[in-house]
């Protein structure tokens, strides 16, 4: 084998000798070796597992006035839930679809229309919006508005001015009751 | 260059073994430096003696704190309260992360006016550049352990950033925050990385001085130096001059430490972190402010890019930039001082930053010329004017176009003035432009 070949002034065969194979598989198997335990260290940064554990809320909106807004916490993140006035609701289905940065219909973001429920977390660098609170601005579109930056949404949270390039999320959610709401799961839990 | 004789006889065993005094005395003692620095060449050990300090004051802080949400804005207000002195290890601390960044820009200005950046001296200036990196960093994550409002809202758009990368963006966000937003898992890493970066700094920073000692200083006439007439001992001549130096900067520093220790703050950080409360402005600190007007400058969407990422490949770009400076400046000559045209474009673009950080200050949409008499649009509610967002693509224009158009183009354009023969000899009857030597 090895010793039949002529070497090369290096020492090494052209087509390489039996060292040059034990070096190539000791290199291939540590290294393989090395990036397997690189994992645990990378992803002992995701979320962890009681973190994980808080990943559903329910919330009772009985007690939401018609034009109330009402935030709770999901997952560290506010939680916006208005009941909208028919105005509201009125003025969210009449905008013309293709205009909007991030096209969508209102019926696709409200399962029942009277009821919005969208992350309040803004898409463009994750402020909170203001337009909760009776004496917030909100912004030039009647929904909210994001003082950081100056993103505007419309009453079905829809981006229509500002930096951000998407609409504020809708988070998955199920009534489990006329008045009870279960964020974080869009399937009943069984 | 001839290894010292030591009179002190351990002193000799020891560097027999260890030629660690002869080392010292070469670097630091018989290390020849150009005759003619001036006092901006005060500024690169004024840094590295605020990095030591800001490591001993951080770890004396780090005995006191507690890195949890619940519990960090708190103790930091027992370290101003009740711990003994407490209050002036975190006001130095505090003061000196600003004094830090506005020693290391005087330092990388001085570097551009002079163009310390070029051959052969590129590697020096983008560990340089690396150094700056890894502070921002470092002073990002620092600002966000007293778990004030400025700091978990801040660190709430900084970390959003990745959020712009496509596809992953998302999963690379809930990996920075350990969760769902930044809280108690996000405090507890940033600590821990906040205590190590510096130390990753001091490793770039003695590689950062390797790279200088081995062609020396720039100096304010840009040309190599010559021989033994052309420089003096580092000690005890720079030695002195930097203990100068040292004395006129602390008493600057002490004058913030002891009679504006919030100058540079921001009222809301005394208030508490909560997630539901955005502050109605969310500034970074004032050295980060430039950048911050690069990355709000981008409202426009290019091709299938988004704003938001062009936003925060610009603000990456702005800085990335810098290490490709000694590539970017074609120019043979070195030192402003002899180029007629790039001596005021220089000052253009000190400017130039200088106007980013007051736009990173103000909102975007506010009038940088204020109105009373401004009739708001009764629609959008925006204000008819010359708006800081305007202001602010301006100068980002400018920052680029600086870098990528105005300096390679001096380097072909500009005719640079006669070059001095020596330092020793600085006028020199018909010296013209040379190429510059290897040294």
């Amino acid at each position: 084998m090895a010793e039949t070949m002529k070497p090369a002034p290096d020492g090494h065969g052209d087509s390489g000798t039996r060292r040059d194979f034990l070096d190539l598989a000791t290199v291939a198997i540590g290294g393989m070796g090395v990036i397997s335990l690189a994992w645990p260290f990378i992803d002992q940064m995701n979320p962890s597992a009681d973190t994980l554990a808080l990943k559903t809320i329910e919330v009772d909106i009985a007690a939401i006035e018609v034009g109330q807004s009402v935030t709770v916490v999901w997952q560290g993140k506010p939680v916006f839930i208005r009941r909208r006035t028919a105005e509201e609701i009125a003025t969210a289905g009449s905008v013309a679809i293709d205009d909007l940065r991030d096209p969508q219909a209102d019926i696709d973001r409200a399962q029942k229309s009277e009821w919005l429920i969208l992350v309040g977390v803004c898409t463009h660098l994750g402020c909170i919006p203001l337009g909760q609170k009776p004496t917030d601005e909100k912004g030039a579109f009647g929904g909210w508005y994001c003082p950081c930056h100056g993103s505007h949404y419309d009453t079905s949270g829809r981006i229509r001015r500002g930096p951000a390039p998407e609409n504020l999320r809708v988070p998955p959610y199920i009534y489990l009751t006329d008045t009870l709401v279960l964020i974080g799961e869009s399937k009943a839990p069984a | 260059m001839s290894a010292p004789v030591f009179k002190n006889p351990i002193v000799r065993w020891v560097d027999y073994r260890l030629p660690i005094f002869s080392f010292m005395h070469h670097e630091m003692h018989e290390y020849p430096a150009p005759r003619n620095l001036n006092y901006w060449w005060n500024f690169g050990s004024l840094s590295g003696i605020v990095l030591m300090a800001m490591i001993v004051t951080g770890i004396v802080l780090a005995m006191h704190y507690t890195p949890h949400a619940d519990m960090a804005f708190a103790s930091v207000e027992r370290i101003m309260r009740d711990v003994n002195y407490g209050w002036l290890i975190r006001y130095i601390h505090m003061n000196g992360g600003s004094m830090f960044f506005l020693l290391v820009y005087i330092h990388i200005f001085r570097g551009l006016y002079y163009g310390s950046y070029k051959a052969p001296r590129e590697l020096l200036w983008i560990l340089g550049v690396v150094i700056l990196l890894l502070m921002m960093a470092t002073a990002f994550m620092g600002y966000v352990l007293p778990w004030g409002q400025m700091s978990f809202w801040g660190a709430t758009v900084i970390t959003n950033l990745f959020s712009a990368i496509p596809w992953v963006g998302e999963s690379v966000v809930a990996w920075l925050w350990g969760g769902f937003a930044v809280d108690n898992p996000t405090l507890n890493r940033f600590y821990s990385l906040h205590y190590l970066l510096p130390f990753a700094i001091l490793g770039v920073v003695f590689l950062h001085m390797w790279a200088l000692h081995r062609f020396g200083s720039n100096n304010p006439l840009g040309i190599d130096t010559k021989g033994p007439q052309d420089t003096i001992p580092f000690h005890p001549y720079y030695t002195y001059k930097d203990l100068y130096g040292l004395g006129v900067f602390l008493i600057v520093f002490a004058i913030f430490v002891f009679f504006a220790p919030n100058f540079f703050g921001e009222p809301d950080n005394y208030i508490q972190a909560d997630p539901l409360v955005t502050p109605t402005h969310i500034v970074p600190e004032w050295y980060l402010l430039p950048y911050y007007a690069i990355l709000r400058a981008i409202t426009f969407d290019i091709w299938f890019l988004e704003a938001k990422l062009i936003g925060v490949i610009a603000m990456f770009a702005s800085i990335l930039l810098l290490m490709f400076l000694p590539w970017l400046d074609r120019s043979p000559v070195r030192s402003a001082k002899f180029r007629p045209i790039y001596k005021w474009v220089f000052w253009v673009f000190v400017i130039d930053c200088v106007i980013l950080g007051v736009v990173g200050a103000n909102a975007p949409g506010d009038l940088v010329f204020p109105n009373p008499e401004a009739v708001p649009d009764p629609e959008t509610g925006d204000l008819p004017g010359f708006k800081y967002l305007l202001l602010g693509q301006i100068a980002t224009a400018y920052y680029f176009l600086h870098l990528l158009a105005v300096i390679p183009l001096l380097g072909l354009l500009e005719r640079p003035l006669p070059v001095p023969h020596s330092i020793s000899r600085p006028v020199a009857a018909g010296a013209g432009v040379r190429r510059m030597e290897k040294a």
